[in-house]
């Protein structure tokens, strides 16, 4: 087999790929041999989560593509619940606030408004969540 | 030292000397264990790091799978300097040479033909990112006054993500139509995640590209030009790989990366 004697210089962060490209083809990529000494790569326990870890599955690309938004960490992580437990607490606080002026003016009605809400208390986080703008 | 013997790659014999002072894993440097005309690049290693248990638990230690990782791999990269390997997972161990001559008996034809496919090739590495700050800077507003406000918010990022990731799609679609066209074969991966590759921005195209050297030195032009073409967009290139994406056969379980993707 002849080689070419010009090759282009390697590249990569400081002569070297970074660790996820290389653990991408050394442990997923490359032929498949039943050595001697048999370990299913997937059988470990680190491994399995780290390779789930550096490749994301092609679904949840796809999942990304769709619904990139809600993918992301700084909307789905504690800060996003916290922004809607808030605005949950704040529209309960509101609506507290209307029936009592309603409560003001026309006590029969608002009775029956408040026991409607009552038996819905439990859903209304979801209720909110839920509204489309 | 007996040990055992890890094998990093079969290939054809050597045109030329593997480089001087290369070290394998286990620190043993590699030896060419001939059979039948095709070499197996092999290293001894201790029974007390590589027997199943042993190994098994190392495995689970980052560290020590980082190490055995990165010595495997500059092996290939020593072997792709001077030949086509046929690169083999990590850790792929045999009790003695015996086993190591059954296993490439068993597998002649098979090497055989994927070597004659690869012959001359090596595999470039290609990932676009979305750069962070791009979506940083949607993400920047005020705090929402009411639930409106929130939902109103919610809503124009969306809009904002969906048109970053919807221009996203179209440059890593055109570019990998693009470097494609000028390869013998392609391969997408699914994207790497951010955090672990310590790369900044969202991974969304993550490609490998089988190149005949004689033209690397063009493709990777063509790519370097397509650097900073598209704002907001970072493109990454890795190589020359030994062939990892191309070696599975058609039809065997490793080749079902291959289509549509990104």
């Amino acid at each position: 087999m002849s080689m070419p004697s010009r090759m282009p210089e390697p590249y990569g962060q400081g002569g070297g790929a970074n660790l996820a490209d290389i653990l991408e083809r050394v442990l997923d990529k490359g032929i498949v041999i039943a050595g001697d000494i048999r370990i299913n790569l997937l059988d470990i326990e680190l491994l399995t989560i780290k390779l789930r870890l550096i490749v994301a599955s092609v679904d949840k690309a796809k999942e990304m593509g769709i619904d990139w938004w809600e993918d992301d960490p700084a909307l789905s992580s504690g800060a996003r619940r916290n922004e809607l437990a808030r605005e949950n607490a704040e529209l309960r606080e509101r609506l507290a606030r209307l029936e009592e002026l309603e409560l003001g003016r026309a006590p029969e009605e608002s009775r029956v408004l408040k026991e409607g809400r009552a038996s819905k208390d439990g859903s209304a986080p979801k209720d909110v969540r839920e509204e489309s703008p | 030292m007996t040990g055992l013997r890890y094998v990093y790659a079969v290939c054809h014999p050597l045109g030329a000397p593997l480089q001087a002072a290369l070290s394998g894993v286990a620190g043993d440097p590699p030896r060419l264990l001939t059979h039948r005309g095709l070499i197996a690049v092999v290293s001894h290693v201790p029974e007390r790091d590589f027997a199943e248990e042993p190994l098994r638990r190392h495995l689970e230690d980052l560290d020590w799978l980082t190490a055995t990782a990165r010595a495997h791999q500059q092996v290939i990269d020593a072997l792709t300097a001077v030949t086509t390997p046929l690169p083999l997972r990590l850790a792929t161990v045999f009790r003695d040479d015996s086993g190591v001559r059954v296993m490439m008996e068993e597998r002649e034809d098979d090497f055989r033909r994927v070597l004659d496919r690869l012959a001359g090739r090596v595999e470039w590495g290609v990932k676009v990112y979305v750069e962070a700050e791009a979506q940083e800077s949607e993400r920047a507003v005020s705090k929402p006054a009411s639930g409106r406000d929130y939902l109103m918010q919610r809503r124009s990022r969306a809009r904002a993500h969906e048109d970053a990731w919807q221009r996203a799609e179209r440059f890593a679609g055109s570019l990998h139509a693009q470097l494609s066209a000028h390869a013998d074969d392609a391969r997408l991966h699914p994207p790497q995640n951010s955090a672990l590759a310590e790369a900044s921005g969202q991974n969304v195209l993550n490609a490998a590209y089988l190149v005949p050297r004689a033209e690397s030195e063009e493709f990777v032009e063509m790519v370097d030009r397509t650097k900073g073409q598209e704002p907001g967009m970072r493109v990454e290139l890795t190589g020359p790989w030994a062939a990892y994406s191309f070696v599975e056969s058609a039809g065997e379980p490793g080749a079902v990366e291959t289509g549509e993707g990104a």
